[in-house]
């Protein structure tokens, strides 16, 4: 069985975020990038597979610009086989990135695709969801367990109030959750073979689809900055304040 | 305790703009190796490094390592992140690919291996070690004795050490008396050994010791000292860990700093004598561990990097959380508003980003000279390599104890308090200018072998290059007065170097005399130097648009600093180093 793993290039969690001036968007100009965590679980959980004979290939998939080939070594590096960029100007929004992924499943017929639940920067948690619908495949999301069982596989999933486990026809769509797996780090022999594995490179024309985005970015803003406290003389003041300052009562 | 992130910005910086990776490596052969893959690699290792090593550190200060009837037990915890290390391959980097190593290029491994040391010096040094004892066999054994134990030394599955010091023999090699007695295709090795770096330790199967000793014959003093190999466990036929041979850890001493590294004293044929099989010929082992000198030598230094830039990141954030101002409005706010604050974390950050540049320029010297295309080639870069090697062991590592002292003094009360973490990188940056050749022995060895030996040649080229770097800056509008300042401090090692050659055959007690004052000039110097090429590497960037316009403008006003407030301190030593010996050796040795 072939495995796909969708993997996306973000800024790194350790890096403290900055805003453009002009609030137009966050500024990623020379920001240390890195592949998204739940990207990371997801690529995990797919040499896990191999290495235990329940899969046969993993392939890892990015779209952007050239620079996410860094997260497609990466991968590679962690376990991958061979890596397919599509190569955009700009990050697509979740359903153009769900319709080349659904191109690339056409072309590839992977038994399972893994995906992230989400992306740190984005935070949509949508395009597992949207892929599962244009391939009209079972989906199995926020992943805390994922057990292959013949042309099945079982995903337990972490709900609200506790876990469901699912038992879905392959091929189907899986997204990882944060408590799946605990990603390794990538031995060094691993991080230099990595730059000879196979690494495709498509365009969306290639595929056939035409980016259109739905939704128009308006403003970017940082949070506000939290105020210091200040101590009440009495409950009666502490009652006035969060009625008539916080309004929360 | 202290988070450790690896300065990744700066490692590439200096790696990218000063060392020139990708032309190192087109230019040495290094043909798959590129500077994509080298911050791919640096960014896994600093993964390895932050999560895994780096919470460590502060267990093993506490706990350091017992000795039992196992033999030297090191703290809990360090055995599985070994493993994860060796398994990892971090312990190829180096070595030939002939014996399964990666064969990556010597700076980088530098640039890797400050990840180690600073995220846990006590636990990097045993691969350190390792390390040492590999290039040994490798440059030195015999093909079998390569075979035989290389591989799984480069792979981490056994670790190596370096047995040289005795109780009478440590600065003077000559008076080593441990004995190897002909037996058949071994030797028998009696004798005891101290300072034995991870002599022992149960992280692996099998230790491999590298001991200097005499044979019966030998003739006395330097010449007359041998090299063996000799295995914790004899091998069997197939090659696997077996009997356990004669040499044991009688005791580990208690230490200063870096708790967790068991410093052994290690005893050689308690009964019938420990097996050893000979490194190369007879009496050439001093010769042989003089080979890997500057490399051993440039670790040490690196170390002296890796420990400020801990204790810097450990002092800044403690600056940046502290409240002890008080605002007109009532606020408080934290002590890096004060300008004395702000004046030490300034020293710490240029002064460890300025032995940073030093120490990886001086690694990739160790890459150009070993593998120059051409004879003229390969005999500048040696003696560049080995002009520096002192500079980059005596004058970094000591300017390492000024940096860790400065990371306590931040912390103020609370830096003299363990919890902090401070005062362990204080602690454990001490034995810096102590072992590998003391700072006295590194500036004998700069004004001795690599000044006089030479009639300055050597230090006439690398001033001819800072030379440069001047004409650079001055040309600059913006770095004039920069220009300015390492003019002066060039002259001043102008005249440092000709009063040296001028009165060294006059006054036998010149040179060493002056010698640290010698080599700490030659160290500011060289920042200075380094410093300023980096100011103008990061105003081209910032004239073009590329690269972090945060980091740098941080790295103008950083080379600025370093300019305005350590390079005038080459001066000062100017100023001691043209009053010669006179009151240094006035005193008869009863006015003390």
């Amino acid at each position: 069985m072939k495995v796909l793993v969708a993997v996306k290039r973000v800024i790194d969690y350790n890096v403290k975020v900055r805003v453009k001036p002009d609030n137009s968007d966050v500024d990623l100009a020379n920001v240390k990038m890195a592949l998204n965590p739940f990207c990371e679980i997801a690529v995990e959980e797919a040499v896990r597979l191999k290495e235990s004979g329940a899969a046969s290939e993993v392939v890892v998939v990015s779209i952007g610009p050239k620079a996410c080939q860094e997260q497609i070594r990466t991968a590679l590096a962690l376990g991958a086989d061979r890596g397919i960029q599509i190569e955009t100007e700009e990050l697509p929004e979740s359903l153009n990135v769900a319709k080349l992924l659904a191109k690339v499943v056409e072309e590839e017929q992977p038994g399972l695709v893994i995906l992230g639940k989400q992306s740190i920067d984005a935070d949509n948690n949508q395009t597992g969801q949207m892929l599962g619908a244009l391939l009209n495949r079972p989906q199995g999301t926020f992943a805390s367990e994922v057990k292959i069982d013949g042309d099945s596989v079982n995903v337990t999933r972490e709900v609200d109030g506790g876990l469901q486990t699912l038992n879905l026809k392959l091929p189907a769509i899986v997204t990882t959750d944060l408590r799946l797996n605990e990603p390794r780090y990538a031995k060094l022999p691993d991080i230099m073979k990595a730059k000879r594995k196979p690494l495709d490179v498509k365009t969306p024309a290639d595929l056939g689809v035409e980016l259109k985005n739905h939704t128009r970015l308006l403003k970017v803003s940082a949070p506000a900055e939290r105020q210091a406290g200040i101590r009440v003389a009495s409950v009666d003041e502490l009652i006035d304040k969060l009625k008539n300052e916080a309004k929360v009562l | 305790m202290s988070d450790y992130k690896h300065p990744h910005q700066d490692a590439e910086f200096v790696l990218n703009e000063l060392v020139g990776f990708d032309d190192l490596c087109a230019a040495n052969g290094f043909d798959d190796i590129n500077f994509e893959l080298a911050s791919a690699i640096l960014t896994e290792a600093g993964k390895l490094g932050s999560e895994v090593l780096a919470p460590l550190n502060v267990i093993g200060d506490n706990q350091g390592v017992k000795l039992t009837e196992r033999g030297v037990e090191e703290t809990a915890g360090f055995k599985e992140a070994y493993q994860q290390f060796a398994e990892g391959g971090w312990s190829s980097l180096i070595a030939d690919e002939e014996y399964e190593g990666q064969g990556l290029p010597n700076v980088l491994c530098t640039a890797v291996n400050e990840i180690w040391q600073s995220a846990n010096m006590a636990f990097a040094l045993c691969p350190l070690l390792t390390q040492g004892a590999v290039e040994a066999i490798a440059h030195h054994g015999s093909e079998e004795l390569k075979q035989t134990y290389l591989p799984k030394m480069v792979s981490g599955e056994w670790t190596g050490t370096m047995n040289l010091t005795e109780p009478d023999a440590g600065t003077d090699l000559a008076a080593i008396k441990t004995r190897a007695i002909p037996n058949g295709d071994h030797y028998l090795i009696t004798g005891q050994k101290i300072f034995i770096t991870w002599g022992d330790h149960q992280m692996t199967d099998n230790t491999i010791h590298l001991v200097l000793a005499r044979l019966p014959d030998a003739p006395a003093g330097v010449k007359g000292i041998s090299l063996f190999v000799v295995p914790k466990f004899l091998l069997d036929a197939e090659g696997n860990p077996g009997v356990r041979n004669d040499v044991k850890c009688v005791s580990v001493e208690h230490k200063l700093g870096i708790h967790a590294s068991p410093t052994c004293v290690m005893s050689y044929g308690d009964k019938e004598g420990a097996i050893g099989y000979l490194v190369g010929e007879a009496n050439k082992g001093l010769a042989y561990m003089f080979t890997m000198m500057n490399c051993a030598r440039q670790g040490v230094g690196l170390q002296g990097v890796a420990i400020a830039e801990r204790s810097y990141q450990q002092a800044l954030d403690y600056a940046k959380e502290r409240l002890q101002g008080t605002n007109k409005d009532g606020s408080r706010f934290a002590i890096i508003k004060f300008p004395d604050v702000r004046r030490m974390l300034m020293q710490m950050k240029s002064a460890t980003e300025a032995m940073r540049a030093l120490a990886f320029v001086g690694a990739a010297e160790v890459d150009r000279a070993g593998r120059a295309q051409d004879e003229a080639d390969q005999r500048r870069h040696q003696a560049r390599l080995e002009l520096l090697t002192p500079i980059v062991k005596g004058w970094i590592t000591e300017l390492s104890q000024e940096i860790t002292y400065l990371g306590t003094q931040v912390n103020g009360g609370m830096g003299f308090i363990e919890e902090t973490g401070s005062a362990q990188h204080y602690r454990d940056a001490r034995i810096l200018t102590i072992y590998e050749g003391t700072t006295g022995i590194q500036a004998l060895d700069l004004v001795g072998r690599k000044t006089l030996l030479n009639k300055g040649e050597a230090l006439a080229e690398l001033l001819a290059e800072i030379e440069e770097t001047v004409v650079a800056l001055s040309k600059h509008e913006g770095f004039a007065e920069q220009g300015a300042a390492l003019r002066e401090a060039l002259e001043a090692g102008n005249n440092a170097r000709n009063w040296l050659l001028e009165n060294a055959a006059q006054d036998p007690a010149a040179a060493g005399a002056v010698s640290v004052h010698f080599m700490m000039l030659f160290g500011y110097l060289c920042g200075g130097w380094l410093m300023g090429q980096s100011a103008l590497r990061a105003q081209t960037l910032l004239d073009a648009g590329e690269g972090d316009p945060e980091y740098l403008k941080a790295k103008l006003v950083t080379a600025q600093f370093f300019s305005e407030h350590l390079l005038p301190r080459t001066k000062a030593s100017l100023e001691t180093i043209l009053k010669g010996s006179a009151s240094i050796m006035a005193l008869s040795e009863d006015q003390f």
